[in-house]
């Protein structure tokens, strides 16, 4: 048997190995390029220490005037008013809360990321679990603006939360509204939290990497001192794995929280026990398809293609089909329960629904969340960056679509005819809407240049080179895709595979 | 069946041991006054590998040794049996924060809508409990992962901006790609002599004194 060393095997890039193909017993390498812990800290720490790339000034300075639209919309709004807006009666909801919903939900796929998927041990999730949670924090940064607007009067949108005041009056507890407060302002302190929590480890990485004085002093702050000690990492390890705890039925409840605002109303469309799993579903389907948007390029521009590899790119498509085929469910459940229900209202609703003046959206909507994630049942589409791309970017354009139905669609045609109407987007709303992108667009790409784009710390452990290979401490459930390696180990012992499984499972 | 060994065969002869953020008496400036004595603070030993660290910090737990501690640029599964490591109690705490949070959420919902401000809404009772637990729950949440992070960074004592151990220039790579066994002078089990030998015994690439 040729025996191998870790360091002389064959360097493979990640066109060379297909990671996507399964192997039973096997675990698929994650990092690929035969890159070793040298590799990933120069790869990941060179994005954000070299000179600045010509094309990032360009997107940034795209995204600083769509962000310059939003300043623009914000201010006029708030020295005029919310009549700028096309909101009116009966549909007094539209674009912000529409915009609202879109962004909380998007946020929702970067917690799936770091929580959920942390509980059940899916280790590829390291590759991409930073920027998805910079993702949510930008998301639910974007998603904060439209109700503080809403308010009508945004300098007193701080009566929303429980401060004592002159007045002696405080928020009402039993209304859903103010439930959305608590969540998402938990949301987004658990999520930030947990962000900066994981980056700790990587900032000292940067102070320790970097050669300007500035830089030094900067990640040496928000590194806190760092030095990789085990007696910290043990206690690290637990603070994430009690957040991750923390951070899943936090999500889980956020978006059920958003979805009680239109739940515990008596509208037709929106009263409805169903919405909370669906647009808990639906926020994870939002925003793996963002998740997608921006990694498909962010891997291909900033070189990550071996560390973001086309598994990863596989097993997101996944989620986005299975939670795309959850949607697709929700959204057939609410027609049989509106025939079930024999009530009146909700019958026309739902009919209205496709045959009314906004079924087009509906239209949209279905095209988009329901039919075009089916093509992700072919690997041949999975593997295809510019087809995974589109089918992300119709789910994109989908969820907005589903939320306008739900909130447009519900609100104009209600129970009495005399009472019905239509709405109009203003250039206001649709300013806003293409600036909150504008923000997100310019937060990313902030955070891409000064910010460890990737979990370094958390890929290394996923590596080979994690575990040890020789002695006492040889795990053997480490096997990857090259032969060679594998065939480098000793034959088990007898009773060893029990052994090691009890060991692993620790039963 | 041959197996080659990474660890062992290329870090014979035991290495030479240099200082950390040392600036030799002829480099410092003219009249630049030695304001305190350095101070041993104690031994760093490199390591290259996964392998070599795990064996060299049972040896050094065996050696009964507590003011010393494995730096890592990841966490290392098994090194906290390696080291001796005992659970944190951070998980009781965590678990005090939900508590609180969740009596807090609740207190305040009790006191704004029922006793300062008593709040009729369709007859309901002014405590409903129903109504009161998303609240709830949200603050139980915040109040676990408040304490979760800060208690962790207390435990941990950071931040600590300070530490005698980024004077050294090999220390930097800790948070990239190699491993070290720190091993501080106040132990009281540390002897300049006995305890450098027993680093060179772990065979590392290198050893550094450094100073506080």
């Amino acid at each position: 048997m040729t025996v191998i060393p870790h360091d002389q095997l064959p360097r493979l890039s990640a066109d060379e190995v297909d990671n996507t193909v399964e192997r039973p017993g096997e675990r698929a390498p994650l990092v690929l390029g035969g890159k070793d812990l040298t590799d990933v800290t120069d790869t990941v720490t060179s994005i954000t220490l070299r000179k600045t790339p010509k094309a990032w000034y360009v997107a940034f300075a795209f995204s600083l005037m769509l962000l310059s639209l939003l300043g623009i919309t914000v201010g006029y709004l708030v020295t005029t008013g919310v009549g700028v807006w096309g909101n009116n009666q009966p549909v007094a909801w539209a674009f912000d809360i529409v915009n609202f919903v879109f962004w909380v939900g998007i946020g929702h796929a970067g917690t799936l990321i770091s929580a959920i998927l942390f509980l059940f041990r899916q280790k590829w999730r390291t590759g991409i679990n930073r920027f998805a949670e910079a993702m949510t924090i930008f998301a639910v940064m974007c998603a904060g603006i439209f109700p503080a607007l809403h308010v009508g009067r945004p300098w007193l949108a701080y009566w929303l939360f429980p401060i004592p005041n002159q007045m002696g009056m405080w928020p009402q507890f039993r209304s859903p509204l103010l439930w959305d407060v608590f969540a998402v302002s938990t949301y987004a302190a658990v999520s930030l939290l947990f962000w900066y929590v994981g980056m700790i480890p990587d900032l000292a990485t940067l102070r320790d990497r970097s050669t300007s004085k500035i830089k030094q002093l900067v990640y040496g702050a928000f590194s806190l001192g760092w030095t990789g000690s085990n007696r910290h990492w043990h206690r690290f390890e637990k603070a994430y794995l009690l957040l991750a705890a923390l951070a899943t039925p936090l999500v889980l409840s956020v978006h059920s929280v958003v979805s009680f605002d239109f739940a515990t109303s008596q509208v037709p469309g929106w009263h409805t026990t169903i919405f909370p799993p669906y647009f808990v579903a639906g926020a994870v389907f939002g925003g793996f398809a963002m998740v997608l948007t921006l990694a498909i390029p962010a891997r291909q521009f900033f070189g990550l293609k071996d560390i973001i590899t086309r598994r990863h790119i596989d097993n997101m498509c996944k989620v986005l089909l299975g939670t795309g085929l959850i949607v697709a469910y929700a959204y057939g459940v609410e027609f049989y329960i509106a025939w079930y229900s024999q009530s009146h209202f909700e019958q026309f609703h739902f009919l209205n629904r496709i045959g009314g003046p906004y079924g087009w959206a509906w239209a949209c909507m279905t095209f988009c969340n329901v039919v075009a994630p089916q093509f992700l049942w072919s690997k041949r589409v999975r593997g295809n960056l510019a087809a995974v791309m589109a089918v992300a970017m119709f789910v994109n354009i989908g969820m907005w679509f589903e939320r306008f139905v739900i909130i447009v669609g519900g609100l104009h045609r209600d129970f009495l005819p005399s009472s019905w109407g239509m709405y109009m987007p203003t250039w206001v709303d649709l300013g806003m809407l293409a600036g909150s992108f504008g923000l997100f667009f310019t937060m990313f790409l902030l955070f891409c240049r000064y910010l460890p784009m990737v979990a370094m710390a958390e890929v290394k452990t996923v590596m080979p080179e994690s575990h040890p290979h020789e002695g006492p401490h040889v795990n053997r459930h480490r096997f990857d895709y090259w032969p060679d390696e594998r065939d480098a180990m000793p034959p088990m012992k007898k009773g060893e595979a029990t052994q090691n499984i009890r060991d692993w499972t620790g039963l | 069946m041959a197996t080659t060994s990474r660890t062992s065969t290329t870090h014979a002869p035991p290495p030479e041991v240099t200082r950390a953020g040392h600036v030799p008496r002829y480099e410092r400036a003219a009249g630049e006054l030695e304001l305190e004595a350095e101070v041993l603070a104690g031994y760093l030993a490199e390591f290259e590998n996964v392998d070599a660290i795990m064996t060299a910090a049972e040896k050094v737990r065996d050696a009964g040794y507590r003011r010393w501690d494995v730096h890592s640029p990841f966490p290392i599964h098994g090194m906290d049996d390696a080291m001796g490591i005992r659970p944190t109690i951070l998980p009781w705490l965590v678990a005090t924060g939900g508590v609180l949070g969740l009596l807090g959420g609740l207190a305040l919902q009790i006191f704004a809508n029922a006793i300062d401000y008593p709040l009729f809404i369709s007859g309901k009772p002014l405590v409903s409990l129903p109504a009161f637990i998303p609240v709830i729950f949200e603050c139980t949440i915040a109040g676990a992962a408040f304490t979760a992070v800060f208690g962790m960074l207390v435990l941990n004592k950071l931040p600590m901006l300070y530490n005698p151990l980024f004077k050294s220039e090999r220390f930097r790579r800790v948070t990239s790609d190699r491993f070290f066994v720190v091993i501080d002078a106040t132990d009281p089990n540390f002897d300049e002599k006995q305890t450098l030998q027993l680093l060179q015994s772990l065979n590392p690439i290198a050893i550094e004194r450094f100073e506080d």
